[in-house]
């Protein structure tokens, strides 16, 4: 017990593999491991996989994933760029839609190729995020991706949200799945997409607060931009995002957030669309959030402290440990692994790739009762197939539609709390009579041999 | 004469699919439970996402409504008609979007409930959806739904008889969830069953994959199934054989077309086709209108006349049925009652209910009305709650469901027949 606590802090401190004790004493066999760390760091095995980790050996395995940057990946930005429309600059495609709103006339003809255009943007952010999950190399870097991009969930459905999410995936979440914690939400916070999303581009001063406008006929928020707090982000922002429902906030800490971060809006289409401060919507008092003081003209300033507070929370590690643990574990993980991952993540300020690691080198990650526990989500049985089959990425909209008709569609969650990782919360009796219908067609693409017919008709196919 | 109806339409139609005896044998039985307890359907239906209870049930005749509300309000009714709130009683008026609605109380068939819901001072969607769906407020440890411990209070009898008679488990067709997920309302130890769309049970590749299906759902185990995967596999194969696409609905019935319609329309063919549902569950989102919710018109009005057209259709779908079904709508909690910055309205407290059915006390809004005004509203923001959600529960599942009074039924909470409104 000593020694795994000792163990623990230098491999926090300096980033070691497991002591080969540690390793001798994991409860599944060579040829578990690597099946399990394939189904649960990666999208599940292709052909030939599971030699390949056995020969590199699991846990250096498991150390190249854990540094994404290192890893040559052609096969995953080759499926990136099979969607250029997804390298658009989304500003463009929103003032095409303004300038024919504000009346370009009747041109049923370009109306109709703008709206086919916003439909191929959203079919393909489906399919870029499927692509890469079946082909990239940098395979946890993916599990991570789609972990993330679903705990910071938006609504592709909602107002021009789908055309921010390429640049939403790729800039906001990617870059720092494995980084720190505090890069990853403010990332998120500075998203046009999240802005957009929980309404906070438009939150404004209540009229009994000053604001930082100038005196002279200062610049409207935008066109007809109403003006009052509106506390949809920082209600989220908390409860999903970073403390959990259960946190130790109150309803008076959603309105102090709330207050800090009005402001934090968006630029008009014209001016680009990205992340803009308006000071005309901030308001200028002083707040007090979790018993923390943010004095009176912060500015813009006032958004990052809150992000600050709320990142260093001792219920935010915890919330971080636990959503990994979930994802990479067990459905209900072991209380003692979500303690150890949540004191990594305080003693080294949210560095996400310390808490990932702690987890999925645990003994609790390749114990008896982690393996085959997990029921595979709606991409994650897709995008396996896709795998077993070992044929190249489908970067047609079926394979998306595929994951979509199993109930949920990337970006797809209308509220915030996106899908759930629990499978008693969304493995009803039909979603299993669907699995089957799915797997039929997507098996049939390439000539398959028998064993590998077998394997993804099995039941076990089913789990990870 | 529920079995007399299982029979002529189900029993064919069950042989023919391949079902086992043993399934069989015990769906016969349990259409005898359900004749014995009286034949009663109910019907739930959540509005996901805290439905702005005061432009539902819009208290016009509060002094300071209007005042809370200076661009979303809806006028109070005036003779002219038009975009106005629907009168009920010179004081509530309905959404005009809910026109459908109105014959309904007319009728005496619709009784709102004014002020109710979860006496949690949550304001988180996800915690509040929960509460409700366990009817356990602010009690995190209760992780079942009231209507499965429902299912199971009202045939503790009958499970009895069940289980001596074919082995274990009751038939998973007594509840019935339409929605996205399944509804943690339907969580707990009676099987039930949930899926989207009766289309989604359909089996494309030919019946070869039905076997598979059935394999499936052996190796799922039951906690992923919510029950005995054999039982889910022999429910699922059952409502296979109730084909959407060959449904008319009676009466003229006309469904909107929306996910919501659709749901609709499948529990009245269900109803109708007799497969021993007694409980069904469908959801509805889109009602979290923090941003321009619109007043008369808008996004709140689009989402309440398809919410209203649906329930009218299937009303006038299930007819002279009606006299043993309760529809109960809910929402986890309503919104503030001033208008915030964007037009719209962020969380607040209580909310609005709708009971509908033959059987139901309506033509009259139930409840008592705390008042809008400042020192009036709970924390200084939201409608005050004056009854509890678990009042409605406890009538409506007792009155209507025949379900003993039973402490499991709603844990720790004191079931007082004096709370209840009268609304069954």
């Amino acid at each position: 017990m000593l020694l795994a606590l000792a163990g623990c802090a230098h491999a926090a401190r300096t980033a070691v593999t497991p002591t080969v004790d540690a390793i001798a004493e994991r409860e599944l066999s060579r040829d578990e491991q690597a099946r399990h760390v394939l189904d649960r760091l990666a999208f599940g095995a292709r052909p030939g996989d599971l030699d390949r980790v056995r020969e590199m050996g699991i846990d250096r395995w498991i150390e190249g994933q854990l540094r994404p940057e290192r890893i040559a990946d052609p096969n995953g930005e080759k499926a990136a760029d099979a969607f250029p429309v997804l390298r658009e600059d989304p500003a463009a495609l929103l003032r095409d839609v303004a300038a024919l709103r504000d009346g370009a006339g009747p041109d049923t003809a370009a109306r109709r190729a703008l709206r086919m255009r916003y439909n191929e943007v959203g079919r393909a952010v489906q399919s870029a995020r499927l692509a890469r999950a079946t082909t990239s190399e940098r395979q946890l870097q993916e599990v991570l991706v789609d972990l993330w991009a679903n705990h910071f969930s938006v609504f592709a459905g909602k107002g021009p949200v789908r055309l921010y999410l390429a640049r939403y995936e790729d800039d906001a979440i990617r870059p720092h799945v494995l980084g720190r914690f505090r890069d990853l939400l403010g990332a998120v916070a500075h998203s046009p997409a999240m802005l957009f999303y929980l309404d906070n581009w438009q939150s404004a001063a209540d009229s009994l607060h000053p604001t930082l406008a100038r005196r002279r006929g200062a610049r409207r928020a935008g066109p007809r931009a109403p003006r009052g707090l509106n506390e949809n982000y920082a209600r989220e922002l908390m409860e999903l995002h970073t403390l959990g429902v259960d946190g130790g906030y109150t309803q008076h800490d959603v309105i102090e957030v709330a207050r800090a971060l009005t402001g934090w809006s968006i630029a008009s289409p014209r001016e680009g669309g990205g992340f803009v401060f308006r000071p005309a919507l901030h308001d200028a008092g002083e707040k007090i959030v979790l018993g923390v003081r943010i004095p009176a003209g912060g500015g813009e300033s006032d958004g990052e402290k809150v992000l600050d507070i709320l990142a260093r929370h001792p219920a935010t590690a915890r919330m971080v440990a636990t959503t990994l643990a979930r994802r990479f574990v067990s459905d209900d993980p072991p209380p003692a692994l979500i303690d150890r991952a949540a004191a990594v993540y305080r003693r080294t300020g949210g560095d996400l790739r310390e808490v990932v690691r702690t987890i999925v080198t645990s003994p609790e990650f390749f114990s008896r009762a982690s393996y085959r526990a997990k029921v595979k989500s709606p991409l994650e049985l897709v995008a396996s197939a896709l795998r077993a089959t070992g044929i190249a990425a489908d970067t047609t909209p079926r394979a998306a539609r595929a994951v979509a008709q199993l109930g949920q569609p990337t970006y797809g969650h209308q509220t915030p709390e996106g899908w759930p990782e629990h499978s008693s919360e969304w493995l009803s009796a039909g979603a299993v009579a669907d699995r089957v219908n799915v797997l039929a067609p997507l098996a049939k693409r390439g000539p398959l041999d028998d064993s590998t017919r077998a394997m993804l008709e099995s039941s076990d196919f089913q789990r990870r | 004469m529920q079995r007399r109806v299982f029979l002529k339409s189900g029993a064919l139609a069950l042989v023919t699919i391949g079902l086992s005896p043993r399934f069989l044998r015990r769906a016969a039985l349990l259409a005898e439970t359900r004749a014995a307890s009286r034949g009663k359907t109910l019907i739930c239906l959540f509005q996901r996402g805290a439905a702005d209870a005061l432009n539902v049930l819009v208290p016009f005749g509060d002094a300071h409504y209007h005042e809370l509300r200076p661009t979303i309000g809806i006028a109070a009714p005036s003779r002219e008609g038009g975009e106005r709130a629907i009168d009920l009683d010179g004081f509530f008026g309905l959404h005009p979007s809910l026109s459908a609605l109105a014959p309904l109380y007319q009728r005496g068939m619709l009784a709102p409930i004014a002020a109710v819901g979860s006496p949690s001072s949550t304001r988180s969607h996800f915690d509040a959806q929960d509460f409700m769906e366990t009817a356990a407020p602010d009690m995190k440890s209760v992780r079942d739904g009231w209507l499965n411990r429902l299912l199971t209070v009202s045939s503790a009898d009958a499970n009895a008889r069940l289980a001596t008679a074919a082995g274990h488990g009751t038939g998973a067709l007594r509840g019935i969830a339409l929605a996205m997920q399944h509804p943690r309302v339907f969580d707990g130890a009676a099987p039930t069953v949930a899926l989207r769309s009766l289309e989604e049970l359909r089996v494309r590749a030919g019946g070869a994959d039905a076997a598979r299906l059935e394999q499936l759902y052996q190796a799922m185990d039951a906690d992923l199934v919510h029950g005995d995967g054999s039982d889910a596999a022999e429910a699922t194969r059952v409502l296979r054989a109730v084909d959407p696409d060959r449904y008319v609905p009676a009466n003229g019935a006309q469904y909107p077309n929306s996910d919501f319609g659709r749901r609709l329309r499948q529990i009245a063919q269900l109803v109708k086709a007799g497969v021993g549902m007694e409980i069904a569950f469908a959801d509805v989102g889109g009602w979290d209108t923090h941003v321009n919710q619109g007043a008369a018109t808008g996004q709140l009005a689009n989402r309440l006349d398809d919410f209203g057209s649906a329930i009218a259709a299937l009303v006038a779908d299930l007819g002279e049925r009606m006299a043993d079904v309760v529809i109960l709508t809910m929402s986890e909690f309503g919104r503030m009652a001033r208008e915030n910055g964007n037009r719209g309205t962020d969380h607040g407290h209580a909310g609005a209910m709708f009971v509908i059915g033959g059987a139901v006390r309506g033509g009259k809004v139930h409840g008592r009305w705390p008042g809008l005004a400042p020192e009036q509203l709970h924390e200084g923001r939201d409608l005050a709650l004056t009854t509890d959600f678990r009042a409605v529960f406890a009538e409506v599942a007792t009155r209507h469901m025949g379900a003993a009074r039973s402490e499991a039924l709603f844990p720790g909470y004191a079931m007082d027949q004096r709370d209840w409104l009268g609304l069954v």
